[in-house]
């Protein structure tokens, strides 16, 4: 691995964002109408019934982990993105660039544009509704930990999603998160859901992380550990699992010639 | 470093389910050496230089570059090797010295803002140093592809129609360029072109491929008359209508 070509694919894409304000914008645009949205539902669903616990705590405390999540799959996925419309794999994999230092690549942008992100919705959240993420303690850590891994994972299984398939493919980039939220019980405790989907949501990391948090701040009580562990295990395995097929997927496009002629794919 | 055989293509074959694009072809380019490529559309010149810079698998045949193996050292061999193609431009939304920038760190190139300021004044480029490789004309974003092809000073340099569509007195300066590196490197070039003037004034020997085969190999300026040709343009054609009178 050559840190010089790692740092190569990040420097390409922060001159990219450091160039044009349109998207240094994106970067915090959505988290921030997020936050500001689901402040004020939170605000709104506090004035009501008799809950003993916070709604802007529980509701504001999923929505930033979830976005934490999300954009670091948008992250890989913008990174991937930025090379099919530049028409730029030829430059890149003709060069000395290994595969394993482009993904390296697009996932330390990736953790750049995402922490700043993240730290824009704590400060917002803080300040505008009074969200206090220490609230959650130690587990903050094996929080974003199981969802950077799983955010990394995404990432890495959309752009080999679209690599495989081509251009063409560049929608599925925004559902597949969409569609995991509803199953992972990112908003709602998973007892919401029908029996079949609580069964696939615990195939999922995310569900051990949603309902851990949602343990942890409204009955004080603390998380179990190997629901901690069972979800950073699935997480890694799913970036493992992510990363061969990213894998098979070069391997196939340069037998096939994928890579030379990919935008006629 | 005279003679040295930079690249050594060896039964070379690549095939898309039934369709042949490169058949069995071997050939060797020296240090120092310039070969030109030719053949009509769909001969399988960019087939052959995509797979002698990794895009591509071959079905078939070895590729040695450096002696190395390409399938096992490609990183290391990609790092002494360049290339420019008419179809592979610059990210357009990169100014030219971020562009020389990024290509300068994926080729691990040591001093490399002094190498980028080198390549702007050889490549008469300085003045766009901050303009975006998308607002460049065709013949200064030929230049700065060049300057990248060369950034990392590769003993191997592929040229895919490098100065295809542009006028005549870029595309001389963009000769220029290359046959300057050239002389000062004794790198190896693999050279394709449309253009047999071209072709003529600047290859040592020229390999003519139709149907993913080659199948005539010399000197551009004494093979048309071994052929009863009168250059080596009226030469392209009859290989390029009738290949088949030209197979062994």
């Amino acid at each position: 691995m050559s840190l010089k070509r790692i740092y190569a694919i990040y420097i390409r894409q922060w001159f990219l964002i450091k160039s044009n304000p349109v998207r240094l914008a994106n970067i915090f645009l959505w988290l921030l109408i997020d936050i500001f949205l689901w402040g004020y539902i939170s605000k709104y669903l506090s004035t009501l019934g008799q809950a003993t616990f916070s709604f802007v705590t529980v509701v504001l405390g999923a929505i930033i982990l979830w976005e934490f999540l999300s954009r670091m799959q948008q992250g890989i996925m913008t990174s991937f993105l930025e090379e099919i419309w530049s028409n730029n794999f030829v430059n890149f994999f003709a060069s000395p660039l290994k595969i394993k230092e482009y993904v390296a690549g697009m996932v330390l942008t990736s953790i750049m544009t995402t922490a700043v992100g993240f730290l824009a919705m704590v400060l917002v959240a803080g300040l505008v509704f009074g969200y206090n993420i220490l609230l959650l303690g130690f587990y903050i850590f094996p929080f974003i930990l199981i969802l950077f891994i799983f955010g990394v994972a995404i990432g890495i299984f959309i752009s080999g999603v679209v690599f495989n398939f081509g251009p063409s493919a560049e929608w599925l980039a925004w559902p597949i998160p969409l569609l995991l939220s509803i199953i992972s019980g990112v908003y709602y405790p998973l007892s919401t859901l029908p029996l079949f989907l609580q069964a696939i949501a615990k195939i999922f990391p995310t569900a051990y992380v949603f309902e851990s948090m949602r343990t942890v701040v409204t009955s004080n009580n603390p998380a179990s550990n190997i629901d901690l562990l069972i979800g950073l295990l699935l997480a890694l395995a799913y970036l493992f699992l992510a990363y061969i097929f990213f894998i098979k997927i070069y391997q196939r496009n340069l037998k096939n010639g994928g890579i030379a002629r990919f935008n006629a794919v | 470093m005279v003679n040295e055989v930079i690249l050594n293509i060896d039964n070379l074959s690549k095939k898309y389910d039934q369709a042949v694009a490169v058949d069995q072809i071997s050939f060797n380019i020296n240090s120092g050496e310039i070969i030109g490529l030719l053949g009509p559309n769909g001969a399988g010149k960019t087939t052959t230089i995509n797979m002698v810079l990794g895009l591509l698998q071959p079905t078939s045949g070895e590729i040695k570059v450096f002696g190395l193996d390409l399938e096992s050292a490609r990183s290391e061999i990609n790092r002494q090797t360049n290339f420019a193609a008419v179809y592979a431009h610059m990210p357009a939304n990169l100014t030219v010295w971020q562009n020389l920038y990024v290509f300068g760190m994926l080729y691990e190139v040591e001093n490399l803002n002094k190498r980028i300021d080198v390549l702007l004044a050889e490549f008469d480029l300085e003045k766009f140093r901050h303009v975006k490789a998308g607002l460049l004309s065709s013949g200064e974003l030929s230049r700065l592809n060049l300057a990248k092809a060369i950034i990392n000073e590769p003993c191997l340099l592929l040229l895919d129609e490098p100065t295809a569509s542009l006028d005549p007195s870029i595309a001389e300066t963009i000769r220029e360029n290359i046959l300057a590196y050239a002389r000062k490197t004794k790198a190896a070039i693999l050279w394709t072109s449309h253009n047999m003037k071209e072709i003529e004034a600047v290859c040592d020997r020229v390999l003519f491929m139709s149907h993913g085969k080659i199948l005539l190999e010399g000197n551009p300026k004494s093979l048309p008359t071994q052929y009863g040709k009168k250059d080596l343009e009226e030469l392209f054609i009859s290989v390029a209508r009738e290949p088949l009178t030209f197979h062994e």
